[in-house]
């Protein structure tokens, strides 16, 4: 199986007041076409600037300091601008949680989405606005046509996201990364979103990057799935045998933590003891040692190597086994 | 109205003071709808809650469950009469207070407190943290100052935060932490209800687990009744001891966490249950896809009949004109569905 994406080694370094902090950490892993990869953690774990930084939207604070982002077989780490327009629009798309900011409020939902049309398929502006609403149809708007004359804020959250994906899907994109599309969105309407991007992924057999908190979200729609904790992977395995057999120390804690439909009346929920790290001052060995019940000497005067196991699991523990 | 009407005399649980700590019936909030122009005028009323009733134990987790504009939350803030009652009755601990003025309500609100979702609005920064948790004792003048720096330690101490971080300020702590403040500061006054409007909603899953572990801890300790207020099924299931669903300003359906969760009658809470992954990938492969089309229509000008019936798979005859009335089958499972019509 050859990889759509295949990310080696790659770091990411943020200028701050504080110095300089490393947001994503020697990360490294790969994509097929038609695969949808969940790339989970908290807050500050690193899983949305490991997103970014594939698209080189990290911004003036923000740099990759180390490894490779080969995509189609070609490294896009350090390509000239004009090429990773190009390769931006046309076959990475990129869906972000809050649709209202990404939408320009004072241009019509039909200019909007027939922008990216006219800019990287070179159509014309009827024909481009034509297509604009076989997008919105294709995404299940009710009416569509009618309602390209619209403006933003004539739609609802979930409407508006709808469009994001209208939009990301005019280029036929081979790769799309959602980065907590639905986390703005109440259940029913993230279950329709979800489904929505699932089925039309699997149409284009595009491989879809799934960035988001909800371990939920994670087992109803990812194949594969990214545990990261303090810019590092941790753990990574196919999504059934990480939720049966979760390996990882932060991997079993934040199963624990999170309240299932199944679950006893009132039972406790095993928590994680105390916060997550400061990324200013990771301490030297594995950013998880503080908090890890199984912790050992060698935890903290290294970070523990990565090791793949036959079933393609990867973890970074030294405890394990 | 005249559906309204009926379903407050069909409420069969007997009156308020029998051992219910908050009892509300048949709550409307409206909110006035302003035309534009040189003179505004009230053109229209939105039905934030219409006609809700439900009771709370003490000692009793009641969690009332919705999407955005489902009125979960202006319920909340009627309750604590911070946002004015359009019709229906309040009762607290047997004492109608609906209509009660700040003079009367201030015993009542040292027995009620909340826990709101962002505990980074909900905290003065330029308070210490001591001094914010013992604000309450201060405004109800309880004890003297040693006693109320006392009291203060305590309560860091039995919501897991150290007593000599009272010298700090709020924004030396993290979110769960910082929640950890507003709990201690809703407890300080020894209150018997604590409404919790999406109080965990904002955290991060491993904290969002400590402080659930916490809330229900100090309700074993203490024999404190909540409030809940969430969007999320997960957290309202391991919580609560009885459920209330709404949509569009109604309580479509309501009873004990596992009658509700195992066998949902209401075509809403099911498709809400269907609609909520879950963490288990096995699971979510043996469930069917898209629960419920569409988005709730404006409560402005809610549907005609029952409020649901335009996304109902299983809308039939009736639906469309005649609104369902809460019904109830034994003394805590109520729907209101044409489905489950009142036994005759």
């Amino acid at each position: 199986m050859t990889s759509l994406l295949d990310v080696e080694d790659l770091s990411v370094v943020f200028r701050t007041e504080r110095g300089a902090l490393t947001a994503v950490n020697s990360v490294s892993f790969d994509l097929a076409a038609g695969e949808t990869l969940a790339i989970v953690g908290e807050s500050g774990s690193g899983k949305s600037v490991t997103a970014l930084s594939l698209l080189g939207l990290l911004g003036e604070a923000g740099r990759i300091a180390g490894g490779s982002v080969r995509f189609d077989g070609e490294d896009i780490t350090r390509p000239e601008a004009e090429r990773l327009r190009r390769i931006r629009g046309n076959q990475i798309a990129m869906i972000f949680q809050e649709p209202m900011s990404s939408l320009n409020p004072v241009l019509t939902i039909g200019e909007q989405v027939a922008e990216p049309l006219r800019l990287h398929k070179g159509l014309g502006r009827a024909e481009a606005m034509a297509a604009a609403g076989d997008l919105l149809e294709r995404v299940a708007i009710p009416d569509a046509r009618a309602r390209l004359t619209d403006y933003p804020h004539h739609f609802s959250g979930g409407m508006r996201q709808r469009v994001m994906i209208a939009m990301a899907l005019a280029c036929q994109p081979k790769l799309i990364i959602a980065d907590e599309p639905t986390t703005a969105l109440d259940v029913t309407v993230q279950a329709q979103i979800l489904d929505l991007l699932k089925s039309l992924t699997r149409d284009l057999n595009s491989g879809m990057i799934l960035i988001t908190h909800d371990l939920g979200v994670v087992a109803r729609y990812a194949d594969r799935v990214a545990v990261m904790y303090a810019g590092r992977i941790i753990e990574s395995a196919p999504a059934r045998e990480l939720f049966s057999a979760p390996r990882h120390p932060y991997t079993i804690g934040l199963m624990g933590s999170t309240p299932r439909l199944a679950s006893g009346p009132k039972a406790r929920l095993a928590t994680i003891p105390g916060q997550p790290p400061d990324l200013a001052a990771l301490p030297a060995g594995c950013a998880f040692a503080p908090r890890c019940p199984h912790v050992r000497e060698a935890c903290r005067s290294a970070p523990p190597p990565v090791e793949t196991d036959a079933g393609g699991r990867r973890l970074a523990c030294y405890g394990h086994g | 109205m005249a559906d309204r009407m009926e379903s407050a005399l069909n409420l069969e649980r007997p009156g308020p003071g029998d051992g219910d700590l908050l009892r509300v019936e048949d709550l409307s909030v409206h909110f006035p709808v302003m035309g534009g122009g040189l003179l505004p005028r009230r053109i229209g009323s939105v039905q934030a809650v219409d006609g809700v009733s439900f009771s709370i134990r003490r000692g009793e987790t009641f969690s009332i469950v919705g999407e955005s504009g489902c009125g979960k939350s202006t319920t909340a803030m009627a309750v604590l009469r911070m946002q004015p009652v359009t019709s229906g009755r309040i009762w607290f601990d047997g004492e109608d207070i609906t209509t009660w003025g700040p003079d009367a309500m201030r015993p009542v609100r040292r027995r009620i407190q909340t826990v709101f979702q962002d505990p980074y609005a909900s905290l003065n920064p330029r308070m210490k943290v001591g001094a914010i948790i013992a604000e309450p004792l201060e405004v109800h003048r309880v004890g003297d100052s040693d006693a109320r720096r006392r009291r203060t330690a305590d309560l860091m101490k039995l919501v897991g935060l150290l007593p000599d971080m009272a010298e700090r300020y709020p924004h030396e702590f993290s979110g769960g932490q910082r929640q950890r403040i507003s709990i201690a500061r809703a407890l300080a006054l020894e209150p018997d209800l604590v409404v919790c409007d999406e109080a965990v909603s904002a955290l991060d899953v491993s904290i969002q687990a400590q402080i659930l572990n916490l809330l229900m801890e100090l309700q074993e300790r203490l024999g404190l009744a909540y409030l809940f207020i969430s969007h999320d099924l997960s957290v309202v299931r391991h919580i609560s001891d009885r459920i209330a669903v709404m949509y569009l300003g109604r309580i479509v359906e309501t009873g004990r966490r596992d009658e509700l969760f195992s066998s949902p009658r209401h075509p809403y809470t099911q498709a809400l249950l269907a609609s909520a992954p879950s963490a288990d990938p096995a699971l979510e492969a043996s469930r069917s896809a898209v629960a419920l089309a569409g988005e709730p229509p404006s409560p402005r000008n809610p549907p005609a009949g029952c409020r649901f019936h335009p996304r109902c798979q299983a809308a039939f005859g009736p639906c469309s004109s005649r609104s369902p009335e809460l019904v109830f089958e034994g003394d805590s499972a109520a729907v209101a569905c044409h489905l489950f019509p009142p036994k005759a």
